[in-house]
């Protein structure tokens, strides 16, 4: 019998991904799988491939979606609000609290030195995480091309993301399906 | 009314966020600067916290609705963010046995990791841009994308280093 025929309650979905948002710091992905595949074996590593790999295909954030999506599959909309309260409850109130005291404190100066610097280290971190992502593509001159046209209409150009991404996508999509002939 | 500008403002990027929310950034910022909400500096700041957070990557929202109109601000701005997008993988998710071999699923998926790529680094763009101001803020960054290329250094060891040192610098 396939791992998801299982209905988990939800207490379980609620339970589950409220551990995983706790001890995520931004990489709640290995967290999730840890406690999906190995511990409670909920899904076989295959699934949680191909279910997640459906999340990070569609549009938001992919764990987030994953919440949704897991969540959905065993108790309906109310199954994914579960899923997604236990993922986002705490991190948002933790986020709250951190961002009120920004509020009152950002402006010392020791503290906004304090955020330059932090400011400063995130664009670095996201700056060699697209390198990572991107770092495939550009290896070979079709996708190299997609990347380069991309970032020319969005952050030279300047044009809305959905202009960008009305005209990039046909000529990705052309693109491969010509190499596939 | 301010409710409003946030839930149209983040709820447009979650559906164009393709790839993650990382991708809509500068779309985010541009949107948040020309309504007077943010400069961009505050923008990168806000951002730096964002990442420093438990959580999925998406906390950026938060702060933002946060700032514009407190905490239900901040809980209207997560739940602009994540709506439509939740939504729509609901949906998928369910029909996703049907279109899981379809080719044009495959060719989509394909055809989208080279945008993804190009959304990303324009994201890094817009925030390096955004953070550094000086050879300082500079360096920090050039030094954290350095560590987090060639080591396994946990990023938030990588922030911290980086706050340390927007500290230093200025005493």
């Amino acid at each position: 019998m396939p791992a998801e025929s299982q209905r988990l309650s939800h207490a379980q979905l609620f339970q589950a991904f409220f551990v995983a948002g706790l001890s995520g710091f931004g990489a709640v992905l290995p967290f999730l799988r840890r406690i999906i595949v190995e511990r409670r074996q909920w899904q076989t590593a295959a699934e949680f491939t191909d279910l997640f790999s459906l999340c990070q295909f569609l549009p938001g954030p992919n764990t987030v979606n994953f919440a949704a999506a897991f969540g959905s599959r065993h108790r309906g909309v109310s199954g994914a609000m579960t899923a997604l309260f236990g993922l986002l409850a705490v991190p948002v109130a933790i986020v709250l609290i951190v961002g009120t005291l920004y509020e009152r404190f950002g402006a010392l100066p020791a503290v906004n030195h304090a955020l330059g610097g932090l400011a400063a280290g995130a664009s670095g971190l996201i700056l060699a995480t697209a390198l990572k992502i991107a770092g495939p593509s550009l290896r070979r001159w079709a996708p190299l091309a997609v990347v380069v046209l991309t970032f020319a209409l969005f952050a030279v150009l300047g044009l809305p993301l959905p202009l960008v991404i009305a005209i990039a996508l046909p000529v990705s999509v052309g693109i491969v399906l010509l190499r596939a002939k | 009314m301010i409710f409003l500008a946030l839930i149209l403002v983040f709820a447009e990027m979650s559906i164009l966020a393709v790839g993650g929310v990382a991708s809509t950034l500068p779309a985010m910022a541009r949107a948040v600067v020309a309504r007077h909400w943010l400069t961009a500096p505050q923008f990168a700041a806000l951002f730096g916290l964002a990442q420093a957070s438990p959580g999925p990557n998406m906390m950026i929202s938060t702060l933002i609705g946060l700032h514009v109109a407190g905490i239900a601000g901040g809980l209207v701005a997560t739940a602009a963010l994540i709506g439509p997008s939740s939504a729509l993988t609901i949906v998928a998710a369910g029909v996703w046995e049907r279109f899981r071999e379809a080719r044009w699923r495959r060719v989509l998926q394909v055809a989208i990791a080279p945008i993804t790529g190009g959304l990303l680094l324009a994201a890094s763009a817009y925030l390096v841009r955004a953070a550094d101001h000086g050879w300082r803020t500079a360096a920090i960054t050039g030094a954290v994308t350095l560590l987090a290329l060639k080591t396994r250094l946990h990023p938030l060891l990588l922030l911290a280093a980086g706050v340390v040192a927007g500290v230093i610098g200025y005493v």
